[in-house]
């Protein structure tokens, strides 16, 4: 095996701070606030998003996201509905304000519609809240460069989308997610479109740090059960990530390599003369058993041996 | 069935260029009309079946095969998946503040109409201000101003100290009132509205000019471009509506409400666009809604094929409808609500006795309101918006 092999602490570590689960949660569509936070605790949410426009700045609002949580999980507070980075800026500085953790998923989404983020502005953004302070987790297309981009800005994770936000399609994005992963020094975290538990074992799987989910988890029949089915799901895509896990081969494969001639007797001492197919290279096909086989997957990338900044 | 499609391109000089009032011109709705018209069972279940529908699939979706009982059911359960996906169980609870019922316009279908003796008042901004507290206690965090037409009473500068007074007290403030230029506009978000709220009332043009007997409302073109200029001005919200019953062709009315939001969509993209479908309620002026007002089945076929043309915008839907309706038809598309809403001017922060616009229909508290929202398996979201 590689050098993935299990250690007792496998945690997720984002800008310094260690967090057990990987399982980030967002609470918007949920039928009401206990439930959401009922969800949170069946996921083992340990970091849960938080909408600054649904937060009441002012006390007296009988909808107050952040009193149904607990002080055990940290807030993440979102910039959602800021369509550049100027708005998305002044967000922050707002949840700053209000006393929130200094920790921002910034999320700028000029179309509300798609809700897909703005590169441009949201590098601009990244760029300034880091220089002020703040823990940056931005929401990006799934786009290897924008994400080395910002890594280099000081943001302490990226957070590619699988598929559109809302969309349950999964991991469309695959391909470029794991050229983030292969590249990243910060912790990835896909974010959006994860429909499914199987979806977020799949990101596990490829490697990602982590996944947030929201909707698929928001407007399940039973959010709090399908929070619970998730919580397996990261764990076991992790799980399985660490122990290493076979390439996957498009079709069946001959075991005699097609170059182990070079290494062997000259052809024409391996053909009986007068034999039936005389003539022909002897052909010994068997099929390799999936997963025999040393997998040479790139080295560990423990989260706790990333930098939080470049 | 006579099918009378919804006229637009009857005048020489249409609404400007490079505007979704322009796009909606370009639309071929006579075309959609007649689809609706013809449209067969293998059509509805074309346009049900796929992922993404044009307005040929709304279109099927209006016709009479659609509203056949096995159909209407197969459009609502998908109507309510997708507004599930889109929006989860939330629901966002508005109110709207009646600035004034001042008018000089003369219009068939409204109480403010300039003809109707009523009892007029016009708030001021201190006034304003004590109705944005009032409402903000009973939970709200979104207000939309209403008044009528009365460019010297509801005059521009009066609007502005209207929103300003308000906009400290509630996170989101949207702006329903005669139309204005873009400069205007500017002006209104700079005092703090974001939203806007323009309806065309009927989209044909014969029938627009029939209800509009007189004052500016009567520009048809102006009106119908209204929303491009606050979109231009930085509206972040953009509502529009049909008054159903107005037009005798509902279906006609539908296609042109719908076509328009999807001309706004892709000309605004930055904007949030917001659809409602208001029905015609009595009013001082109007003892009824008129012969061919859409009934309960078809609106019920309309909200769902809304929703399944245009999965993200927001369906507004008011207190003109009954409780029970309204409860009804929540799940089915519904993503804004106005709950225990007054129609005339200062009827929040105390007594009035202005009169109002419409008469109410669902008369329930706003937690009232929240109360069956929660019983039904959704969240009232009163905030949803931080100015930044």
């Amino acid at each position: 095996m590689s050098t993935r092999s299990p250690s007792s602490e496998d945690r997720l570590v984002i800008a310094g701070r260690a967090f057990s689960s990987r399982l980030l949660l967002g609470t918007g569509k949920f039928p009401s606030s206990a439930v959401m936070a009922a969800a949170a605790r069946a996921a083992g949410a340990e970091i849960v998003t938080v909408a600054l426009r649904r937060v009441d700045l002012d006390a007296g609002g009988d909808d107050d996201i952040l009193a149904a949580l607990g002080d055990d999980v940290l807030i993440l507070t979102n910039t959602s509905g800021a369509v550049d980075a100027d708005e998305a800026v002044r967000l922050a500085r707002l949840a700053r304000a209000a006393g929130l953790p200094e920790w921002i998923k910034l999320e700028v989404t000029p179309d509300p519609r798609y809700l897909l983020p703005d590169p441009v502005e949201t590098l601009k953004a990244a760029e300034r809240l880091v220089a002020e302070g703040f823990v940056v987790l931005p929401y990006i297309n799934a786009d290897p460069v924008l994400a080395k981009r910002l890594e280099e800005a000081g943001c302490a994770t990226v957070m590619p989308l699988g598929s559109w936000i809302g969309s349950n399609q999964g991991l469309r994005t695959r391909a470029a997610v794991e050229i983030i992963v292969e590249q990243a020094m910060v912790p990835v975290v896909v974010d959006a479109g994860i429909g499914a538990p199987s979806h977020a074992a799949e990101a596990l799987e490829i490697g990602a740090d982590a996944v947030l989910v929201n909707t698929a988890i928001g407007t399940a029949a039973d959010p709090v059960a399908m929070a619970g089915a998730f919580r397996l799901a990261v764990e076991a895509g992790r799980a399985g990530w660490r122990a290493g896990l076979p390439a996957a081969r498009p079709s069946a494969e001959a075991s005699s390599p097609l170059t182990g001639f070079l290494d062997s007797p000259p052809v024409a001492s391996r053909v009986r003369p007068g034999a039936p197919g005389a003539g022909q290279l002897e052909e010994d096909w068997t099929f390799a058993v999936e997963g025999s086989q040393q997998v040479s997957n790139p080295p560990i990338d423990d989260p706790l041996t990333r930098s939080a900044r470049p | 069935m006579t099918t009378t499609a919804v006229a637009l391109s009857t005048r020489p000089d249409g609404p400007p260029a490079n505007t979704a009032a322009a796009d909606l011109q370009a639309v071929d709705l006579g075309a959609l009309r007649e689809h609706a018209a013809g449209a067969t069972a293998a059509d509805v279940d074309r346009a049900l079946g796929r992922e993404r529908r044009d307005l040929f699939d709304f279109a099927a979706l209006l016709s009479d095969r659609a509203a056949e009982p096995d159909r209407l059911e197969a459009m609502a359960a998908a109507a309510r998946r997708t507004t599930l996906r889109r929006f989860g169980r939330t629901m966002h609870l508005f109110a709207p503040l009646y600035l004034s019922n001042e008018c000089v316009s003369v219009c068939t279908y409204c109480g403010f109409s300039a003809g109707n003796d009523i009892a007029r008042r016009t708030l001021s901004p201190d006034e304003v201000a004590a109705e944005g507290r009032a409402l903000a206690e009973r939970g709200f965090r979104h207000v939309l101003l209403v008044a009528g037409e009365h460019a010297r009473i509801v005059s521009k500068a009066y609007l502005r100290d209207c929103v300003a007074a308000v906009a400290p007290i509630v996170p989101q403030v949207s702006l329903e009132v005669q139309v204005w230029d873009t400069a205007t506009y500017r002006g209104l978000v700079a005092a703090g509205a974001d939203g806007l709220v323009v309806y065309q009332e009927t989209y044909d043009r014969a029938t627009y000019a029939d209800v509009h007997r007189l004052g500016k409302k009567r520009n048809y073109d102006w009106r119908l471009a209204a929303p491009d200029r606050g979109a231009e001005a930085g509206m972040r919200r953009l509502g529009i509506g049909a008054l159903f019953g107005l037009h005798d062709d509902w279906q006609s009315e539908a296609l042109a409400v719908a076509a328009h939001a999807r001309a706004l969509l892709r000309r605004w993209w930055r904007a949030e666009v917001t659809v409602a479908l208001p029905r015609l309620r009595p009013c001082a002026g109007v003892p009824g809604p008129p012969p061919g007002t859409l009934d309960d089945r078809r609106f019920v076929q309309l909200l769902c094929a809304l929703r399944l043309l245009l999965p993200d915008v927001g369906i507004v839907l008011s207190t003109r409808e009954s409780a029970a309706f309204r409860d009804a038809v929540v799940p089915l598309g519904i993503t804004q609500l106005s709950a225990g809403s007054h129609t005339e001017p200062g009827g929040y922060s105390g007594p009035s006795d202005a009169e109002p616009q419409f008469a109410v229909a669902d008369e329930r508290s706003p937690s009232e309101v929240a109360a069956v929202l929660r019983s039904a398996g959704y969240d009232p979201v009163w905030k949803d918006w931080q100015r930044s």
